[in-house]
């Protein structure tokens, strides 16, 4: 019992948070590019911003439960529209920063067309079309081009993008559905084929951004939010292979 | 149907990992127990490091060791044709290193309490090594297995991240409880997390429960 004052102390001490920096949370394909946005702000404003990156499902709970988030960059709408309705965004705050793109990748196919044809060509990783947009959105491709028949029986589901590509990466799945802004990463092996989706070819992946209502640095978060819609920011996403929202 | 394929897939991991690891743990346990070579001390310590290590690690070699390409999983593709990853002979291989400390060790502390006397009486009898084992050693030391097995069971039920990165997510394959559930909560399908999660529950507590009531009969006696 003697030592609980001391234990109270570290409780209290913690790790230091700067005051006026700001904690964004970030769907994992936009990662790398919520960081350079990051360095980009700070240079920019002197505001410290951090990236919290997770799936879109997960960080939405951890939002919803009281995470001290500023702003939310999810991989979709519909998440931040619920965040919304639920009072836990900033009412007017919801916006589009980004629309993602697909891309077909592989380490060893020859012909990515071909692969998905092919029934003895070995796995085909996508994101899982039920908790990842861009899982969905290869879904339903798939499907409309007629290749889910093939693809149904040997398809692996990564959590996320993320991972279905480094299923590919690593040589465990032959090929990949993944988005396109994910084959910017200057460490990923060089591809033996690539293809390009057609964006139309799928329900357009709108990636909406709001600040959190709970956030307790409204101004900078606002500021936040505004810098996305600028045009130094639209460039640093575009050049991550995002299309750019009208 | 969608509540309990996932959990009986986890049930049959549990089961086929539980049974491989008697297999094979016995015998480690048993030398890890017996042994004064000076090499123990490291057996032992690689044993045990599924318990320190975090689930990540374990996904992380095994995803690059079991893949076609890989050491074990490219041997395995030339003899049966395809790869360990992302199927359930791949999770079978994964549980067994993780949840190999649980299997060993309750057994290891049973035969280290066994008394030596009665094992070296019963090989001066004529009894043979194997002889003495199952006669002798292994009646008294039946606590040791049950801890092993409920262990090595609950334990697998209840793994997570090292499926999550070799598993695939594949339905009646790799689809396992945990990450069932995990798609649930990503999916704010909460009253399916709900359902899944209770049925997880009881059973982690019947399973323990029973251990320990068992437990205690023994140590009374």
């Amino acid at each position: 019992m003697r030592c609980t004052p001391i234990l109270l102390m570290f409780l209290l001490v913690g790790p230091a948070a700067a005051d006026d920096s700001l904690i964004i949370a970030v769907a994992s394909n936009f990662t790398r590019t919520a960081s350079e946005l990051a360095e980009r702000f700070r240079a920019d404003t002197g505001t410290e911003v951090r990236v919290s990156s997770g799936s879109t499902g997960t960080l939405y709970a951890h939002i919803v439960n009281g995470a001290p988030y500023d702003v939310f960059l999810a991989a979709d709408s519909e998440r931040p529209k619920l965040l919304e309705a639920s009072g836990h965004a900033a009412p007017g705050t919801r916006f589009t920063y980004a629309q993602g793109a697909l891309a077909l990748w592989s380490l060893k196919a020859p012909d990515c067309l071909g692969v998905l044809r092919d029934d003895d060509a070995g796995y085909v990783a996508l994101a899982n079309p039920l908790t990842a947009p861009y899982g969905a959105a290869a879904k339903e491709f798939l499907e409309g081009a007629g290749y889910w028949g093939a693809v149904s029986k040997r398809a692996v589901y990564g959590e996320n993008a993320m991972q279905a590509l480094q299923f590919a990466a690593t040589g465990n799945a032959t090929i990949v559905l993944v988005a396109r802004s994910l084959l910017t990463i200057s460490s990923l092996p060089r591809a033996s084929c690539t293809w390009n989706v057609p964006t139309e070819a799928h329900a357009p992946i709108l990636q909406q951004a709001v600040v959190v209502a709970s956030t307790s640095n409204v101004d900078a978060a606002r500021r936040f939010a505004a810098f996305l819609r600028s045009d130094a920011a639209r460039e640093v996403i575009e050049n991550h292979g995002y299309e750019l929202p009208e | 149907m969608n509540l309990f394929s996932p959990l009986w897939l986890s049930v049959q991991l549990a089961l086929v990992t539980t049974a491989v690891l008697l297999l094979i743990g016995t015998p480690i346990a048993w030398w890890l127990s017996r042994t004064s070579s000076r090499f123990q001390p490291v057996i032992q310590t690689i044993v045990a490091m599924p318990i320190v290590l975090p689930p990540t690690v374990l996904g992380f070699y095994l995803l690059v060791l079991l893949g076609p390409d890989g050491a074990i999983g490219s041997w395995w593709v030339q003899l049966t044709g395809s790869a360990l990853t992302f199927s359930f002979s791949g999770l079978v291989i994964a549980s067994c290193i993780y949840s190999l400390p649980f299997a060993v060790q309750p057994m290891q502390n049973a035969f280290e309490a066994l008394p030596q006397q009665m094992l070296e009486r019963s090989r001066t009898l004529g009894a043979s090594r194997l002889d003495m084992f199952f006669s002798v050693a292994a009646p008294l030391s039946l606590r040791g297995f049950v801890g092993a097995m409920v262990l090595s069971f609950a334990h697998t039920l209840g793994e997570f991240g090292v499926v999550l990165m070799v598993g695939g997510n594949i339905p009646g394959e790799t689809r396992v409880i945990s990450i069932a559930i995990y798609d649930h909560v990503e999916t704010l399908n909460y009253a399916a997390a709900h359902r899944m999660s209770l049925v997880l529950l009881a059973f982690a507590f019947i399973t323990l429960f029973v251990m320990f009531a068992v437990n205690r009969r023994w140590s009374s006696r």
